[in-house]
């Protein structure tokens, strides 16, 4: 057990940070905001701050897996304007009217194509994803623009139908909210007792435990103070399952150790016999199409999309998300559940401040600032990690 | 050691534009050897053993695989047979541990598209035990944490463990500290006593005069001498290397020079 802490003292040491600056980041922030603002610490806040997170976090997992083979998604926030967009315009009544799943699932057909297309310049045509998805930023603000302002005349469209309405602004019973709790500490206990028992060098029982018995606490007393407010949001349990789904995906599937591969060493892959170029094309399908999810997160909660959908500080606020959760720009580095930790932090500074009333400037340089911090120690945790490297 | 070697190269040559780096090259290689390949900087190691990869493709010549004729036009297809290089850079992924680098690209898995990963982990430890490398506390671990001779030994260990019957390591000690060399060095001769031929392209004449049977020197692209190490001299080497008698003029190959 003492040699455990140890080595992970080391690797701590040695740039290998893991959760732990946004779990210290996430403390100072309540800590800081409960402090400076009544209001922050109220059931009805946490409940609204669930839902603010929930469409970043959705796009930062789409970031997360592009940051990991090295790459950027510059055009995410645009991509999901477009598929919420595309969505609402589908479903119109009588206009064309389609049901809620056929338009969805249009919509993101839509936003995964835009991925594969971006993809296929970038892996083709040899121009990096920077520019790229820079052009694509450009390009569907556009189309965002053009669609909106032809099919309304006050340049904002409003969803009309209920399921897709209640996807972001529903609440589960405080009964599902607690199942919904159990499974997700469940699923987490079981995988981690599976690799421990299966004689697998791992941690020893004694810190599985605590991990468990932490997670199973802090997760119970989410839900409690949900569901003193009005439930668990619908939309944690959309989230939780991308969440469960694309981790598996990054950390038990041959693709998803190939996307972590390319991100390592290219070359290495390639010599390998990986497909390089492959492995990038899924990736960014992956991003256009969790950004097509975000974007349908995000209209839901809006009930509407208007010209300005995709706009603002959204691009910024996802990939800091992803950033912030310990995903490295320099790629090989990151998890999933990154994506999620990182939205957590961000939306509660963002929630925070909008609280204290501050001016939009201010919270532009604070956000930025934070940004900066994130970005700071990732870069030295890279360099620790180069440090202890090679002959 | 068997009669026919494992691998024969008859007349072997290759140009690139105007460069010939290969000229009428023989070479072989007997099972549970260790053959060293040895030449100055442009002598043409680099291209033998990669056109033996499968990444160049040979003008002329014959390539013979335990006796057969073979053709080998990927480096997947000289996987196949049997035929695994260890590059100077190890191609190893660093943010990734051990059992991810052995098995990559080649990764087991279950139940459709899982990962296999105590397979792996097993499989790993097993083959590296095998090779009495003892200095890696866990399979775990991430590789960028290793030093240069674990790194060394993960890579070959990660090229014995496909039903390897050639082993090519293109200047394995070329980084390594004193005792990592050594620790390499017993790495490739244990290779050899399990069977496989070795085929080690190197400049450091005491690593080869320690680990090898036979060495191979090349002189602008031409072999010019095949000594037993147990009968020749570095003195006798470095001389091939530098001053070996070459049968055609570089450059000039339809053109015969005798030197004297």
């Amino acid at each position: 057990m003492a040699e455990y802490l140890r080595g992970w003292l080391q690797r701590v040491r040695d740039g290998e940070l893991g959760t732990l600056p946004i779990i210290v980041g996430l403390v100072l922030i309540v800590v800081t905001f409960a402090i400076l603002e009544d209001n922050f610490v109220t059931e009805r806040n946490f409940t609204n701050l669930l839902l603010q997170m929930s469409a970043v976090a959705t796009i930062a997992i789409g970031v997360v897996f592009v940051l990991l083979i090295g790459e950027i998604d510059l055009s995410v926030a645009f991509v999901s304007a477009v598929g919420g967009v595309v969505m609402t315009l589908l479903l119109r009544p009588g206009d064309p009217g389609w049901s809620w799943w056929l338009a969805i699932g249009f919509a993101l057909l839509c936003t995964t194509a835009i991925g594969f297309l971006q993809a296929l310049v970038i892996t083709k045509a040899g121009v990096p994803s920077f520019v790229v998805t820079l052009a694509g930023l450009l390009i569907w603000s556009g189309v965002v623009l053009i669609l909106t302002t032809q099919y309304s005349t006050a340049g904002t469209i409003r969803i009309q139908n209920d399921v897709v309405v209640g996807i972001a602004n529903d609440f589960l019973s405080a009964t599902w909210g607690w199942i919904l709790g159990g499974v997700v500490v469940a699923g987490y206990a079981v995988s981690q007792l599976r690799t421990a028992l299966s004689g697998l060098n791992s941690k020893p029982l004694l810190v599985l435990g605590m991990q468990i018995a932490g997670l199973a606490a802090v997760t119970f007393a989410a839900v409690w103070y949900a569901n003193k407010d009005r439930g668990v949001p619908k939309v944690a349990l959309i989230l939780g399952i991308l969440i469960a789904f694309w981790s598996f995906v990054a950390t038990r599937t041959r693709f998803g150790r190939h996307v972590y591969a390319v991100g390592g060493s290219a070359e290495a892959a390639r010599r390998a016999g990986i497909n390089v170029d492959r492995v990038r094309i899924a990736v960014f399908m992956i991003s256009g199409f969790m950004a097509g999810v975000g974007g349908i997160i995000l209209a839901s909660r809006l009930r509407s999309v208007a010209t300005n959908t995709g706009s603002g500080n959204l691009l910024l606020l996802v990939i800091a998300a992803a950033v912030i959760g310990g995903t490295s720009l320099f790629g090989g580095v990151g998890r999933v559940v990154s994506a999620l930790l990182g939205a957590l932090v961000i939306a509660s500074i963002q929630n925070g401040m909008d609280l204290m009333g501050l001016a939009s400037g201010t919270k532009f340089v604070i956000t930025g600032l934070v940004l900066l911090g994130a970005v700071l120690v990732d870069a030295y945790a890279k360099r620790r990690r180069a440090a202890r490297g090679v002959v | 050691m068997a009669d026919t070697p494992l691998l024969e190269c008859r007349g072997v040559s290759k140009a690139f534009g105007a460069v010939q780096a290969l000229y009428n090259v023989d070479f072989d290689v007997r099972e549970g050897e260790v053959m060293a390949l040895v030449g100055d900087n442009g002598a043409g190691k680099s291209t033998l053993i990669k056109s033996i990869a499968g990444i160049y493709s040979l003008d002329e010549g014959k390539l013979l695989f335990e006796g057969e004729p073979i053709e080998i036009h990927s480096p997947r297809e000289a996987a196949r047979l049997g035929i695994e290089i260890v590059y100077q850079d190890l191609a190893l992924a660093d943010n990734l541990d051990v059992v991810a680098n052995m098995f990559l690209g080649r990764e087991r898995i279950q139940n459709g598209f899982v990962l296999n990963e105590s397979s792996m982990e097993r499989t790993s430890r097993e083959t590296l035990d095998s090779l009495h490398v003892t200095t890696l506390r866990s399979v775990r671990q991430a590789v960028a944490g290793l030093s240069g001779g674990q790194r060394q030994a993960v890579a070959v260990a990660k090229a014995v463990m496909w039903n390897s019957k050639l082993v090519i390591l293109d200047e394995p000690t070329a980084a390594l500290g004193v005792a990592q060399t050594r620790q390499v060095l017993d790495l490739v001769r244990r290779l050899a006593e399990r069977g496989l031929g070795v085929v080690i392209v190197s400049h450091n004449l005491n690593d080869i005069f320690e680990a090898a049977d036979r060495i191979t020197v090349l002189r602008l692209g031409q072999r010019v001498a095949v000594f037993e190490r147990a009968k020749t001299t570095q003195e006798e080497v470095v001389h091939a290397i530098t001053a070996g008698a070459l049968t055609h003029a570089p450059g000039a190959v339809d053109v015969e020079v005798v030197e004297a």
